[in-house]
């Protein structure tokens, strides 16, 4: 090439000097565990149903979440969002609202009819599942999704379990509950309803199936020896919330009493204003702080005129008046006696003790272990009984709906390595992603949506849902809200802010690599990067 | 999507380079897999150079601002240094350079040329760093302003003549570290009272468009940058870029740096047409100027033995005086 005056060389190009070997750190891309997910009893990826969601690709959404949880619209409304509680976004306003978000994609997905995938082949192994509560249904689906033939045996006349006779139609209506259960069963569930399983040893034998997974509630009332009068009307929880479901309400009254302090406690007492006691009052040994009962649901009884009679018991009960005795608390925070005594006046009387399993269909299986009157599992989630899996309220647990998802999900997928004789080993779990490794300058303000609350008057007259959903504008800003922590949303500030241009954009979906022939280790991409994907190591010198 | 499009709020999007939620189009050009790169790999700037990202920053802004037919012409300096020894390049547009102080006169040079021609299209953008702009190249760049020569003139301020090794300009801070203004003596550091900001003289000049930008705010420098491609005549840039070497701060902390400045008020962000400024980026989340200069080691000497130097007070009244003239916070609502 002829060059012009006084040039002796050809223009060359930087390109050619690899300034990656100035490096005395390199980053890296990494992936970490959201703490919403890490806190979700049901496993979901709520991280990854969200950034379907933002998108507006609500469908796509549903799908990602149902991958994990079959009962979106149900868990919207009844789940206690644990998530809620870990979200990193309440460190910078307020949580994520993941539950309402969730409810209206379950809610979308049950207007718009989307229906679940049949499984693309059949193993042609059975499994049968006793109990059609949120554990048994749970794993109904995702046995289904793995090609294995699933009978649920329900012993009560509906399916649902404790989301029909335990919660109240004002938190989940129950034509929300048979979507979602209809949804399942349309897999190719067979669901044989009435049909208690009195022996499981019989049950399995008789119908020959492959392997089992038991899911019955906590539907027995534990009772506390009350000495009564003739007269007086006691009635148990349990029996009060069921018998909401057809049989016809008992009368309770114009004042009664709730005796303990759980969620059902509530959930009765607010049973008991709607069928028009004009009192009801709950009577706890301990104090609020102590309540093992939600504050939101505590909150939301005394709106609606609920009373509360802290560090109390029930000594003896005689037709229309109680004997209550005053506890305190000793130093260790357990209620004592103090021999001080009142009466008071109510018409009935309802025990929220507590629950217990009816285990008697364990009687004759051989090698079932059962400890504080639940079932002893392994981590795979099986008995003492080779094959018989059991999850839900009859496994040591939070009882709790998501928990027992979760518990119906895990055993669904032990079942399925236990039939292939592929032992199930569950995935690696990334490193936490916590709030320190966020840049939050990145996100802009924007505090949460609040879901509108029924007036507290206006709901007390009826059933009606007490809280009711987002829209798609508000669903859709508070999935924006996400901040992606611990995993790259392609924000492409790695990509901008390298002025080196050793970034490499791969496309929509595909993310980002590092070039590392000119990448200098300066850092800024780690330290500009929003939800902390990216890491700095050491190189090896 | 229409209803997306319409919402406009994306909380993970809006300050970040990219955001794909939003159409490819109405992306920064940074975000985009078909930027220019205009200032490519291989080049010898420090680890965390923010001129380096400063200039790529603004040239592939101008280059799609002007379909990419655009010519620079650059000072000495740091930029020029580092990105063309002899016979590399990492310039991926023509680009020129001739002397220390004459980037402005060579610039307005290359534009009547490309006038003469008839090749009015071909846009041109000189560009240089605080040295060569505000101090050495000061009189060539007021005669291109006073004539209203049709050049973009961009300076990079990294606050010295960080080439050569780290001396104080005149857009070098008071109370700054400098090889020539050393941290000695009872005022230690460059003296309070001395420097100039030149963008308010750009303003003076009563030029089309003058403007400060930093790296920190990309959506704001690539919308001035593309603002001032859109205009005719002389129009000034100046933009906040950090320097680890003559700032002693950690290489990732370049943008962190730019963000303080803006942050504390000490570097305000504004725009300004014919002479008038008529529009300023308001601080959003304000901060002391101490969190700003505690991360860099020339002004270490203001917080010795963990006592707060008084001077550290005299830094933020000028912050402070930035705010009210500039008018940076938000009214309360």
């Amino acid at each position: 090439m002829k060059h012009p005056y006084a040039i002796a060389l050809d223009v060359g190009t930087s390109k050619l000097n690899h300034t990656g070997s100035w490096r005395t750190q390199r980053p890296e891309y990494v992936d970490r565990l959201p703490p919403c997910n890490a806190a979700c009893p049901a496993g979901e990826d709520i991280q990854g149903w969200l950034s379907h969601a933002e998108a507006g690709e609500y469908e796509d959404a549903w799908r990602a979440l149902t991958a994990n949880n079959p009962l979106p619209a149900v868990m919207g409304r009844v789940c206690y969002h644990p998530c809620e509680t870990a979200c990193n976004r309440a460190q910078i306003d307020e949580a994520v609202g993941i539950n309402s978000v969730e409810r209206f994609l379950g809610d979308v997905a049950i207007a718009k009819g989307w229906a679940f995938d049949k499984p693309k082949s059949e193993t042609g192994k059975r499994v049968l599942i006793v109990g059609a509560g949120p554990a048994g249904l749970s794993a109904a689906y995702h046995l289904r999704r793995l090609g294995h033939g699933v009978t649920i045996r329900e012993a009560g006349p509906l399916a649902g379990g404790m989301m029909r006779f335990g919660i109240p139609k004002y938190r989940l209506p129950r034509d929300v509950l048979d979507a979602e259960v209809g949804r399942i069963v349309e897999m190719g569930v067979e669901l044989v309803l009435n049909s208690k399983v009195d022996d499981i040893e019989a049950a399995m034998r008789e119908g020959r199936y492959d392997a089992s997974f038991l899911a019955v509630g906590a539907h027995i009332a534990r009772r506390a020896y009350i000495p009564a009068g003739g007269a007086a009307k006691i009635l148990d929880a349990v029996s009060l919330l069921r018998s909401m479901e057809g049989e016809g309400p008992p009368l309770l009254g114009r004042r009664v009493v709730i005796y303990g302090g759980g969620n059902t406690a509530l959930d009765a007492a607010r049973t008991a204003r709607r069928l028009g006691a004009s009192e009801a009052i709950i009577v706890y040994r301990r104090t609020r702080e102590k309540m093992p009962a939600h504050d939101f649901e505590l909150e939301e009884a005394l709106q609606e005129g609920v009373s509360m009679k802290w560090l109390s018991t029930i000594k003896s009960v005689e037709g229309g008046s109680m004997t209550i005795e005053k506890m305190k608390l000793d130093e260790t925070g357990f209620p004592q006696p103090t021999g001080e005594f009142e009466t008071l006046e109510a018409d009935s009387l309802v025990l929220a003790l507590g629950q217990d399993v009816d285990l008697s269909l364990l009687e004759h299986a051989p090698g079932i272990v059962i400890e504080n009157g639940v079932v002893k599992v392994g981590t795979d989630m099986m008995t003492g009984r080779s094959g018989v899996f059991a999850g839900g309220d009859m496994a040591p647990s939070e009882r709790t709906v998501t928990v027992a998802v979760g518990h119906g999900k895990k055993a669904a997928r032990c079942v399925d390595g236990y039939l292939s004789g592929r032992a199930y080993t569950p995935p690696h779990k990334h490193a936490l992603a916590s709030f320190d490794r966020l840049n939050t300058w990145y996100y802009e303000d924007a505090p949460a949506t609040v879901r509108p609350v029924l007036e507290a008057v206006r709901r007390v007259e009826n059933f009606e849902e007490v809280v009711s959903g987002l829209d798609e504008t508000n669903a859709l800003y508070e999935a924006r809200r996400c901040l992606s922590c611990g995993n790259c949303f392609e924000c492409d500030n790695c990509y901008g802010v390298c002025p080196d241009n050793a970034v490499v954009k791969l496309g929509p979906g595909k993310r980002f690599k590092f070039d590392y022939d000119y990448c200098k280790g300066c850092g800024l991409c780690a330290a500009e990067c929003p939800c902390g994907a990216i890491e700095m190591v050491a190189e090896a010198i | 999507m229409n209803e997306v499009q319409k919402l406009k709020f994306y909380q993970k999007g809006t300050l970040t380079v990219g955001n794909r939620l939003i159409d490819e189009r109405e992306r920064n050009v940074q975000a985009s897999l078909d930027r220019s790169n205009s200032l490519t790999s291989g080049h010898r700037a420090c680890q965390g150079c923010g001129e380096a990202l400063g200039a790529r920053y603004a040239i592939d802004a101008a280059m799609r601002a002007t379909n990419r037919n655009l010519i620079a012409v650059n000072a000495t300096g740091c930029l020029e240094v580092f990105t063309t020894p002899y016979p590399e390049t990492s310039w991926q547009i023509p680009w020129m350079h001739s002397l220390f102080g004459n980037a402005a006169a060579v610039a307005t040079g290359v534009a009547a040329a490309m006038r003469v021609l008839g090749r009015a299209e071909t846009r041109v953008v000189a560009q240089g760093g605080d040295g060569g702009t505000t101090d050495i190249g000061f009189g060539c760049l007021s005669g291109m302003f006073e004539r209203n020569d049709d050049v973009l003139y961009i300076c990079y301020d990294n606050e010295g003549y960080m080439n050569t090794g780290v001396q104080r300009s005149s857009a070098t801070p008071p109370a700054a570290r400098t090889a020539t203004t050393p941290a000695m003596g009872k005022e230690a550091g460059n003296v309070f009272g001395t420097g100039k900001f030149t963008p308010k003289i750009a303003v003076a000049h009563e030029i089309p468009y003058a403007a400060t930008a930093s790296v920190a705010d990309l959506h704001d420098l690539e919308a001035k940058v593309t603002k001032a491609m859109g205009l005719r005549g002389a129009r000034y840039i100046q933009i906040n870029v950090p320097c680890p070497l003559g700032w002693g701060a950690a290489s990732q902390d370049t943008i962190k740096l730019a963000r303080l400045a803006i942050e504390t008020g000490l570097y305000p962000i504004f725009e300004a047409e014919n002479g008038y400024v008529t529009r300023v980026r308001k601080i959003r989340r304000p901060t002391p100027v101490a969190e700003y200069l505690k991360l860099q080691r020339r002004f270490a000497h203001l917080f010795r033995d963990g006592v707060e130097d008084p001077r550290v007070a005299k830094l933020q009244a000028i912050a402070d005086r930035h705010i009210k003239d500039y008018g940076l916070l938000e009214e309360a609502a």
